[in-house]
């Protein structure tokens, strides 16, 4: 029966090529917007550490004074240098580390290279190992090169390859702002999207560089990028305001394993507002966040609005589609009247009838598929050339093409579905009758 | 010509006319608040920058040198760069139009005030900023030389800043209805800054709220790290002096990483290219949009025509003439999309309130709807024309035919 329905359908939709074309267009146009847009919108609003970002949160406290403060505000995105150090110190996470992002120039020994200068991130000791960072050669540092300010660095694979032409380049010197730092490990290719531990630096830039150790870029008075909010009315210099109780310009991750542990850590955030309100540092009243990975990127409204909006566009543009489908499948399936006449006079059932249309505009469907698979792939295309930091990882996936070959297989069984309908109530007598 | 006949003969093809109604409705809705994104988003990378965009040039450099006396060298810059043929004049800065990265302050307008009423952006005016970027001075007047000081004199606390150029929007904000000049704000502590002038407008380096875009602060600061320069060149296009003035920082100090440098027309393109794309990406959809509900309906009327041959035939056999036909299927069109347009601009409200719920657009102004009326009339028109055409060649004969 089946093989009859197709042998029905092929013949019917090769009756009116011309219309047939337009059907699987529309359906094709529609779907390759809709799925070009969606699937952007699902590579930006991925986790960017799959399996172990529900153990990672970022803790906020709010050390201002009172000027200025509204209740019901948020607590600041960063904090100050001494209350990372007290949260350092105090040692209640699995892991810890505080980071902040910057520049220095680079002077390659290398000849043939001018200096330039490099994207570098000043944390702590824990950054690799909580991030899950992978290595190629070495390791990070441990706390105790933190606590003595080392002159070591970790370099990306990119840079590894730039300078030293990707040889193991283990215990060599790495020269920033005039200055050796040592070269004591070499990531391998890492980038987290979105590039969620430090926002500042745009929501889906490639990972630094190199790294270096936070006390070591502050003593060194290494630039350093992002904002630096001030409160209070003491007048800092620059250098001064670095680790000041007042300036607050750094993230603070933890990594907090069970749910017991997060409720701990959310009081020792409490309590540890409670005694600096009590030392008159705090003025306002405690006001503590511990939202985990997937909370913050949501929170800081990682995704674009405006690839939201697009995504919406799309879908808007694809109902359109849909609807002119309905119409043209209508036009379509009604011409036919005299051949189902004929059929339902022979004794064919108006579910045979129905399915056999409904065969149709599956058949359209798929056809707008893989058109709109096609599409799809040059729409990709055209974004991977946008001028955008997530631009290279616009990249069809095997979920988004399932959800293609689904959505327009289902979007023309919809629009099919009406015209179908109708073409399977035309009574058989009366139309024999005319013509 | 009379509408009852066609409402009747369109009660026998419900579904159809139906269809085409929705198509054009969901098409209105669309296409007013697409045109209207557009136009927003066009006019936004319109945005007034206040300075004399088509002669700027920005060039930054980063010393490799820590021991060098960094006033001396923003000073023999400054002056090499002036000698090069083209330019008129130079000011040192640590931000620029447009230009991302930026300074922000909380302002106050009396010392023990409790909520700072208004955030702006800090430009640190290295020496003859307003000329340079070509400010109009609206009310007061420019810095005398006599009162420019060092950045790390007001770090150490050995100079209190006391005197301000402000924007007259953000005048406006912080005193309404009254002058502005020799008025007091406060930052961080009790000191006074006295306003000596106001400019027309100056936009911020980074914008998040529009309606805050031209709220910024001059103080006559020189040396503030990330100092840059920009300079106003007349006579050329700013992009002609680029290699002469990289050479010229190169050559006053090869130490150092010449960090490129771009036209104000660069800065301003690549502040707003992601509203130039969005605008771009709406129109291609608008286009498709309209072709697509075009093809839709020449679809569903050549296969109305077709059905109601006969129905033709009989009044062609009883006297109508070919443009009386035509004119049926033009008015019939007329109609049915009149209806689809009532429908839509409904739906373009709706849609439209949507997105100021979460996209922080305004309401859609009203004569957005007769254009989106006004289009789809015309669109119907021409998609119906063909078939129309189509029907008034059916003979007279047809009549005779059964059926």
């Amino acid at each position: 029966m089946f093989r009859y329905y197709a042998w029905l359908a092929a013949r019917g939709l090769k009756r009116n090529p011309g219309l047939t074309a337009l059907m699987v267009l529309a359906i094709g146009i529609g779907i390759g917007a809709s799925v070009t847009t969606l699937t952007v919108l699902q590579v930006l609003s991925g986790d960017p550490l799959p399996g172990k970002s529900d153990t990672l949160f970022y803790p906020q406290i709010d050390p201002q004074d009172s000027l200025g403060y509204q209740p019901g505000e948020e607590p600041p995105d960063v904090i100050s240098y001494l209350d990372a150090k007290n949260l350092l110190n105090a040692d209640r996470a699995d892991r810890q580390a505080v980071m902040t992002g910057g520049g220095a120039a680079v002077i390659p020994d290398k000849p043939g290279i001018d200096p330039y200068l490099l994207d570098l991130r000043y944390t702590s000791a824990d950054f690799f190992a909580m991030f899950e960072v992978p290595f190629l050669h070495g390791s990070g540092w441990t706390a105790a090169d933190d606590e003595a300010r080392a002159r070591v660095v970790v370099i990306s694979r990119r840079l590894n390859d730039k300078l030293f032409d990707g040889g193991n380049s283990m215990d060599r010197n790495l020269r920033l702002n005039n200055q050796d730092f040592r070269i004591i490990g070499v990531i391998d290719e890492w980038r987290p999207n979105p590039h969620f531990y430090d926002l500042n630096t745009g929501n889906y830039s490639d990972s630094e560089e190199a790294f270096v150790p936070l006390e070591t870029a502050i003593q060194l008075e290494m630039g350093r990028n992002g904002t630096m909010n001030c409160f209070g009315d003491e007048r800092l210099s620059p250098v001064q305001a670095l680790t000041s109780g007042s300036c607050m310009w750094l993230q603070y991750w933890v990594e907090l394993d069970s749910a017991e542990k997060q409720k701990d850590y959310l009081n020792f955030l409490t309590s540890y507002s409670e005694e600096q309100r009590r030392l008159g540092r705090f003025e306002r009243p405690v006001n503590v966040r511990l939202r985990s990975l997937m909370q913050w990127l949501d929170y800081q409204k990682v995704v674009p609005e405006d690839v939201r909006l697009q995504s919406w566009i799309a879908l808007g543009f694809l109902v359109v589609c849909i609807v002119n489908t309905v119409g043209l499948m209508l036009a379509k399936f009604l011409r036919r009247s005299n051949e189902v006449a004929v059929r339902r006079a022979l004794g064919a059932p108006r579910a045979s009838i129905f399915s056999q249309f409904l065969l149709e505009a599956g058949a359209v469907g798929a056809a707008g598929a893989l058109l709109g698979l096609a599409l799809s792939l040059l729409g990709l295309a055209a974004v991977r050339m946008q001028p955008v930091d997530y631009a290279e990882l616009a990249h069809l996936n095997g979920l988004m093409f399932c959800a293609a070959v689904l959505m327009a297989v289902v979007a023309s069984l919809i629009a099919g579905l009406l015209p179908a309908w109708q073409a399977c109530r035309v009574p058989p007598a009366l139309q024999l009758k005319s013509e | 010509m009379d509408i009852q006949p066609i409402l009747k003969a369109l009660r026998h093809q419900k579904t159809a006319a139906l269809l085409i109604a929705f198509e054009i409705a969901l098409a209105c809705a669309i296409i007013c608040n697409a045109t209207f994104l557009i136009v927003s988003r066009l006019e936004r990378s319109q945005m007034l920058s206040g300075v004399a965009e088509s002669e700027l040039l920005r060039i930054r450099a980063a010393s490799l040198d820590d021991d060098e006396d960094k006033m001396a060298r923003i000073r023999e810059d400054i002056a090499g760069l002036r000698g090069i043929p083209g330019v008129v004049s130079v000011t040192a800065t640590q931000q620029v139009p447009f230009g991302q990265s930026s300074w922000n302050s909380g302002v106050r307008t009396s010392p023990d005030q409790q909520n700072s009423v208004v955030n702006a952006t800090t430009y640190y005016d290295g020496g003859e900023m307003v000329s340079t970027f070509g400010l109009k001075l609206v009310a007061g007047r420019d810095f005398s030389p006599d009162e420019y000081y060092d950045f790390d004199d007001v770090a150490s606390g050995a100079v209190t800043p006391s005197s301000i150029i402000i924007t007259r929007t953000l005048a406006n904000r912080l005193w309404p209805g009254e002058p502005p000049l020799n008025q007091a704000i406060y930052m961080g502590g009790s000191d006074p800054l006295r306003v000596i002038g106001v400019v027309e407008t100056l936009v911020r380096p980074s914008i998040w709220d529009d309606s805050t875009a031209h709220d910024c602060m001059i103080f006559p600061t020189r040396g503030a790290p990330g100092t840059q320069y920009v300079l106003r060149v007349q006579g050329i296009t700013p992009d002609a002096v680029i290699e002469s003035a990289t050479a010229k920082l190169k050559a006053l100090q090869p130490n150092r990483i010449v960090r490129g440098a771009e036209t104000f027309t660069q800065l301003r393109e690549e502040y707003f290219r992601q509203d130039r794309v969005m605008a771009v990406l709406l129109m291609t959809v608008i286009a498709a949009l309209l072709v697509v509900t075009a093809l839709g309906i020449v679809g569903l009327a050549s296969f109305w025509v077709q059905r109601r041959q006969r129905h033709i035939g009989i009044r062609r056999a009883l006297g109508a003439t070919r443009g009386n036909i035509l004119r049926y299927f033009q008015l019939e069109n007329f109609l049915i999309v009149s209806a689809g347009i009532l429908a839509g601009m409904f739906a373009a409200y709706g849609i439209n309130a949507w997105l100021m719920q979460h996209y922080e657009l305004s309401r859609l102004p009203a004569y957005y709807l007769p254009i989106g009326a006004l289009s789809l009339w015309l669109l119907g028109q021409l998609s119906v024309l063909h078939p129309a055409l189509r029907a008034t060649r059916v003979p007279p004969a047809m009549a005779t035919r059964g059926g």
